[in-house]
């Protein structure tokens, strides 16, 4: 049988049998944890603890500043010893709480699971928001938003994706075959919340073993398993709605609009974890791996654990480090050094040596339509970004330069080199600021 | 023969009657001292006028509806003729020149990432703020250099942009494209100028600059009038030009400049070395 699938994209070599074998391993606490305040789309928490003060594990550190934003807590228990602004994976310094563990890693009392049958909808929303919930696959979009569509878009489809395109990361994987019962759980809760008639889970075709694991864990819940077929960016949300259930999301709109919520799987799991158990988002799944790094992992880290701590645990450096990139390779993010801390949407670690990464002199665009064929948003990238780079922005929209997902196939497929999607993301950002403006 | 002639001559002679007869009832009528100040404009079409192009401000000088002063590139010759013109008084504006606040070359200011993006400076400020550790030193890819209509800017080798005081106009287009508002105006006769754009504390500048001002007053407490310091910069009070000077031998990062012996053009440019912090940095 034929996988499905979208048109477009392409085939990255995986690279996953680095770690696709290896269990997940509880990362050791660090001498210190930093804990930005700033970890979701919308608007950083405010701080609500200070100096010299001692948090339990899962106590709130930041408040939520308005309806697109959530808490983020102390992911052990020990002393705040600084609120100021550290490096930060977006490349800055941004305010963080730093905490020095006292080593019990002793809940705060008082957390309790609530009894999801009893409760109400929106006092479950309050729950998962109130754990600091948002979009693990590395949005990072606060899930209760997601969770209340407006009145007049009905959600009649949700669908969950254990897609994971990017090359190397297995934390999802590792997921789904280690606590399917947790992802269930949580999916049935997302069910609930959206009142939906059906629920689909993606899957790509190389993780047969995760399928069969989920296909048995949700035969009794309604859930469809379905594999997909292995292409880069089968795991984009409008990509995988379009896969799963043929509808095309509209230029400009959202899952919502064609009446699909998507949730990662990992989500899925910390959402049972905040309903049945009380828990908040202290901890995440993070494949610590590429060529350069001696023992490539899936560690089960804290939130606020300092990069250099995870390579340390992993084994250390091969040698000397070309390039660091939080995420997947593909649309990860490089690092200035490893001194940011592990974020809510720190899905991997990559370590790359010299000449570990490819990098070619840019040379003229040869017209041969590569990047057109491989773009899974079918746009132009190569109009866009030959306008986007002559500063004519005007026109780069009138390409639908805004359309593009940043997936980058165009950069990974142009023989000449060109920086396709980067021009794009510029044309983009000119475009935003100019709406903005008005 | 005499057919052909005499038909396609017909023609010609009806075409020439009808394009005349047209031209004098569809006339546009153009005020003739538009015409005349867009022959004393300088034709650069830069903008820094505020209007689109050099026969947008004409029109809109001839119509009352702008201020005959504002053509920057033309200088006062140019207003003066504008004037002549309309028949008003009009003295322009003391002229300005664009200048780069940063002396912090590649091989005085550390970077903290190998930048290998697209060539443009808008580009690299969007990756974790830009390669320079410095938040406001230039980031020397030559963006506002690609913009000037007047090629006043030039890189230097080490990736610093200097602007020619003799081809810059004042059009602030190099202002409008620096993502870094490395680049100020300031008076044409100003000899003196803090080339630095960090506001950040004296500490902060010395480990990732030898040229940045560290904000130690100095200049302030040698000329306290001629200088002001905010947000940890130095700044010249251009009013009171003829005493800034006192101050440029003490400043201890010589990121104050004295360009009075004539501002060097493009590429030689020489930032100073500085003895206290050289080694520091870089």
């Amino acid at each position: 049988m034929r996988l499905k699938t979208f048109p477009g994209g392409l085939h990255p070599p995986d690279n996953k049998q680095y770690t696709a074998h290896k269990a997940i391993v509880d990362c050791p606490l660090p001498a210190e944890l930093v804990i930005p305040l700033s970890q979701h789309i919308g608007a950083p928490a405010d701080v609500c603890v200070k100096v010299g003060d001692q948090v339990g594990k899962g106590q709130m550190v930041g408040q939520a500043r308005g309806f697109v934003s959530v808490p983020v807590h102390a992911s052990t228990s020990g002393e705040v010893v600084a609120v100021e602004p550290r490096p930060h994976p977006a490349g800055k310094p941004l305010p963080a709480v730093v905490i020095r563990p006292d080593g019990e890693d002793r809940w705060i009392d008082g957390l309790a699971g609530i009894p999801v049958e009893e409760q109400d909808d929106d006092s479950l929303r309050d729950r998962i928001r109130a754990a600091g919930i948002v979009g693990l696959g590395g949005a990072t979009f606060p899930t209760h938003v997601k969770l209340t569509p407006p009145g007049d878009k009905p959600i009649d489809t949700l669908i969950l994706n254990g897609v994971e395109c990017e090359p190397y990361l297995t934390a999802d994987h590792r997921l789904m075959l280690e606590s399917p019962e947790r992802i269930v759980d949580g999916i049935t809760i997302l069910q609930r919340l959206l009142g939906v008639r059906r629920t689909l889970l993606g899957i790509e075709a190389n993780k047969p073993d995760a399928i069969a694991v989920m296909t048995r864990a949700c035969a009794d819940n309604g859930i469809e398993v379905v594999p997909l077929a292995v292409k880069y960016p089968q795991g984009a949300e409008k990509q995988l709605i379009l896969a799963l259930i043929g509808k095309e999301v509209p230029s400009g709109g959202l899952p919502m609009d064609v009446g699909v919520v998507v949730q990662n799987v990992g989500t899925a799991a910390a959402v049972a974890a905040a309903v049945r158990y009380g828990w908040p988002l202290v901890e995440r799944i993070a494949t610590v791996s590429g060529p350069a790094i001696a023992n490539p992992q899936n560690l089960r880290v804290r939130i606020g654990t300092p990069l250099s701590h995870l390579v340390a645990v992993c084994g250390g450096a091969n040698g000397e480090l070309a390039k660091i990139v939080m995420g997947g390779p593909m649309m990860g993010s490089a690092q200035l050094g490893l001194e940011a801390p592990v974020t809510r949407g720190t899905s991997g670690l990559l370590l790359f040596g010299p000449g570990q990464f490819p990098r070619a002199p840019e040379g003229p665009c040869i017209r041969c339509g590569r990047c057109v064929r491989a773009c899974p948003a079918h746009i132009l990238p190569t109009s866009i970004a030959a306008c986007a780079r002559q500063g004519r922005f005007d026109e780069a929209e009138g390409f639908d330069a805004m359309d593009c997902i940043e997936c980058g196939c165009c950069t990974y497929t142009c023989p000449a080199a060109i920086p396709l999607v980067q021009a794009i993301r510029q044309a983009k950002a000119a475009i935003l600021a100019k709406r903005r403006k008005g | 023969m005499l057919a052909s002639i005499l038909s396609l001559g017909g023609i010609g002679l009806l075409a020439a009657l009808a394009l005349g007869l047209a031209a004098r009832k569809f006339a546009v009528e153009v005020d003739p001292r538009e015409l005349a100040i867009l022959e004393v404009l300088s034709g650069a079409n830069c903008g820094a006028c505020g209007y689109p192009g050099c026969s947008a401000y004409a029109k809109a000088v001839a119509g009352g509806e702008a201020d005959p002063t504002l053509c920057t590139p033309g200088g006062a010759a140019t207003v003066a003729q504008i004037a002549h013109i309309l028949g008003v008084e009009a003295t322009a504006a003391e002229p300005q020149v664009a200048v780069v606040r940063c002396q912090g070359d590649n091989d005085r200011a550390k970077l903290k990432y190998h930048y290998l993006g697209i060539y443009d400076c808008t580009a690299a400020q969007r990756i974790a703020d830009g390669p320079k550790s410095c938040p406001g030193g230039c980031l020397g890819l030559g963006t506002c250099a690609r913009v000037c209509p007047f090629g006043a800017i030039e890189m230097t080798a080490a990736g610093l942009a200097v602007i020619s005081r003799e081809k810059c106009t004042g059009c602030r287009k190099c202002i409008a494209a620096c993502p870094r508002q490395v680049i100020a105006m300031a008076p044409l006769r100003a000899t003196v100028h803090v080339l630095c754009n960090s506001q950040d504390k004296g500490a902060l500048v010395r480990k990732y600059c030898q040229i940045g001002c560290i904000a130690c007053h100095i200049c302030q407490k040698t000329a306290p009038a001629a200088y002001v310091i905010e947000n940890s910069l130095a700044r010249v009070v251009y009013d009171q030009q003829d005493e800034a000077a006192a101050a440029v031998a003490k400043c201890p990062t010589k990121c104050i400049r004295d360009f009075a012996d004539g501002y060097p053009e493009g590429s030689s440019f020489v930032a100073p070395t500085c003895r206290t912090t050289a080694g520091r940095a870089a």
